[in-house]
């Protein structure tokens, strides 16, 4: 299977959107391409005409009543919020204007 | 009324039985819990937190609700967990309280509303007396990944309780309270069960509602049970299971009544051997078992045969490949739940200038070791172009491994009797440099999980000195029947002298000069 490279391991991490310093990604580099390594072993299996399992115990349809319920109160909803704005959370500008 | 060490000591039976006869009261018992989790948590740091006036209020709310049913006569319709101590792993929202799920990055988050689990808690009139330590996000089989320290063994308290649950295992095997919940993902009730010395179960997935949880896998994610022996652990998974509409995978199917109706008997609990089939799977006798382990295993199940069961020695060919799958299919999982821990509507804010570098920042700092490399296995399995190979060729063994179960069960095999843990209870630090063989501590639960299957460990007995569990798995919805089995095998060893054997360090525990953990850890480490 695949080798991950310093480079690969650093698109992932940024993917994941976590912030690493030099010495979590040599670490990882080489803890991941062992688990990795760990995870051949399923080549061995033929699962071509195996269908996937994503849950085990499947229900279907399971609907409640198309009627509106109470939600939170907006201020318990807020009350975690690192930054917060009258009823909002306050993020910064996520959308620039152009030049 | 008894004094408050032995009252700590009963079975949560037996203190209900004490509380209905209006011989102690809840406050009483709470009080003696709380002293006791209270003097040992130095040693042990089983609990991240400790609400003594809020399990005080709730004692005495259960008071008066002892006292106005038996005032109406209704005490026999009253829950038996009424007046009950109970702890709860940190990542169960109680309302008002914390959830940090062991992790720097929810600090100081408050739970704006109740578990559904907790609402059934409520509903039975459990004390809850705390939240219990465990490892960050439920990613460890030792409790040493908790950012919050490491919890000790009150069997020895240089070893871990196991993990992740290792808080809840710790407080229950130390007399702290008779019940715990938990949350097993790969092992994660079970594993610390066997390496404490207590009963945990882990119940079919979709038994019990995981609204108000913190997320960590969600095909593999259930609640279960603590408790110093099958009743009460049974007692404890009924007051909390049922459907739930707010966690549409939680099930309608019924919760048996049998789980509130184990025999006290020993004779009539061995009674239930008779006639049924077990199957031993030869390969859960994995490389890398302790040879006591596997002689106490041996053991218990030839006490079974001779009671009256038929063992079988039986095939779960792809077990070998569990371990893999599990740890493609989780860290994925993981990768996706855990997205929300971006420092945007609760816990920490770390960082500053764009919406980017505060995700970046909040989430370097807000992670420790495991879950990072949890984070970057999971994303890296679902990124482009590795999909296939990884997530869905997991997803696919999945299906042989859970067809290995079935086939089993369509076979007429009532339940399978294996160990629960390859080994004792490890030293600090021993798996901590090198992840895969902690990894390997979970080689004989994981695959349950991911057959969505329910699973049991009930200690059987010691090795140089350390608890040994035994597991049982069973067919899907079959908890009443594996009780049955753990509460047979405890009829079976009632007089066995490991039986009467408390866990070792106690005393140490309650020592104020005994290091903590951390301190012992750091130790051991310089």
């Amino acid at each position: 299977m695949a080798t991950l490279s310093r480079s690969d391991v650093e698109h992932v991490a940024h993917l994941a959107r976590l912030g690493l310093t030099e010495d979590e990604l040599t670490l990882l580099e080489g803890q991941l391409n062992h688990i990795l390594d760990q995870y051949a072993i399923l080549t061995r299996l033929d699962t071509e005409h195996i269908p996937p399992t994503a849950q085990t115990i499947e229900l279907e349809n399971i609907l409640r009543d198309d009627v509106a319920e109470p939600s939170l109160p907006v201020d318990a909803v807020l009350a975690n919020a690192p930054a917060r704005e009258g009823d909002f959370f306050l993020v910064p500008p996520i959308l620039t204007e152009r030049d | 009324m008894a004094g408050a060490t032995d009252l700590t000591r009963l079975h949560a039976h037996e203190q209900a039985a004490l509380l209905r006869a209006g011989e102690v009261s809840s406050r009483e018992l709470t009080e003696a819990q709380l002293v006791a989790a209270e003097r040992d948590n130095r040693a042990l740091n089983a609990w991240l937190t400790i609400d003594r006036e809020r399990a005080l209020d709730e004692a005495d709310a259960a008071d008066a609700r002892i006292a106005a049913s038996r005032a109406w006569g209704t005490l026999d319709e009253t829950h038996p967990l009424l007046g009950i101590c109970v702890g709860l792993k940190d990542l169960i929202s109680v309302q008002g309280g914390q959830a940090t799920a062991g992790s720097r990055i929810l600090e100081g988050y408050r739970s704006p509303y109740d578990a559904h689990i907790t609402e059934r808690l409520r509903d039975a009139g459990a004390v809850i007396l705390g939240k219990t330590n465990m490892d960050e996000f439920a990613m460890g089989s030792s409790t040493e990944h908790s950012a919050f320290g490491p919890t000790a063994n009150p069997w020895a308290l240089d070893r871990v309780p196991g993990g992740s649950s290792g808080g809840s295992a710790s407080a229950v095997a130390a007399f702290h309270v008779p019940l715990a919940l938990g949350t097993d993902t790969g092992g994660s009730i079970r594993q610390p069960a066997a390496l404490t010395g207590t009963v945990g179960m882990k119940p079919t997935y979709g038994r019990v509602s995981r609204y108000g949880i913190v997320a960590f896998a969600s095909s593999l994610d259930q609640i279960g049970p603590f408790g110093r022996d099958a009743r009460d652990a049974a007692a404890l998974l009924h007051a909390v299971a049922g459907r739930d509409d707010r966690d549409s995978t939680s099930s309608p199917a019924p919760v048996p009544d049998e789980l509130l109706s184990l025999p006290a008997d020993d004779d009539q609990a061995i009674s239930a051997l008779r006639g049924k089939r077990l199957g031993l799977p030869r390969e859960y006798f994995v490389a890398g078992m302790e040879p006591g382990v596997e002689a106490r295993v041996r053991e218990a199940v030839a006490a079974l045969e001779a009671a009256g069961a038929t063992v079988e020695e039986v095939s779960l060919p792809h077990t070998e490949y569990g371990l893999a799958t599990y740890y493609i299919v989780a860290p994925a999982e993981a990768s996706a739940n855990l997205a929300r821990y971006d420092g945007i509507r609760y816990g920490p804010r770390l960082g500053d200038g764009d919406v980017l570098s505060i995700y970046l920042a909040t989430r370097g700092h807000g992670f420790g070791a495991e879950v990072k490399r949890r984070l970057m296995l999971g994303t890296y399995a679902l990124s482009a172009g590795y999909y296939d190979a990884y997530y869905l060729k997991a997803q696919k063994v999945r299906t042989l491994i859970k067809g290995d179960f079935d086939a089993l069960f369509a076979q007429g095999i009532d339940a399978l009797v294996a160990p629960t843990s390859p080994t004792v209870a490890f030293r600090f630090g021993a798996r901590m440099a090198d992840p895969v063989s902690m990894y390997l501590s979970d080689a004989c639960t994981l695959p349950v999980n991911v057959a969505g299957l329910p699973g049991i460990s009930v200690p059987c007995g010691l090795s140089e000195g350390l608890p040994v569990g035994l597991q049982f798995i069973g067919a899907p919805w079959s908890e009443a029947e594996l009780f049955a089995l753990g509460r047979a095998y405890e009829g079976l060893t009632a007089d066995a002298e490991w039986r009467a054997l408390e866990p070792a360090e106690l005393a140490a525990a309650a020592d104020p000069a005994t290091p903590a953990p951390l301190e012992r850890v750091a130790a051991g480490a310089a």
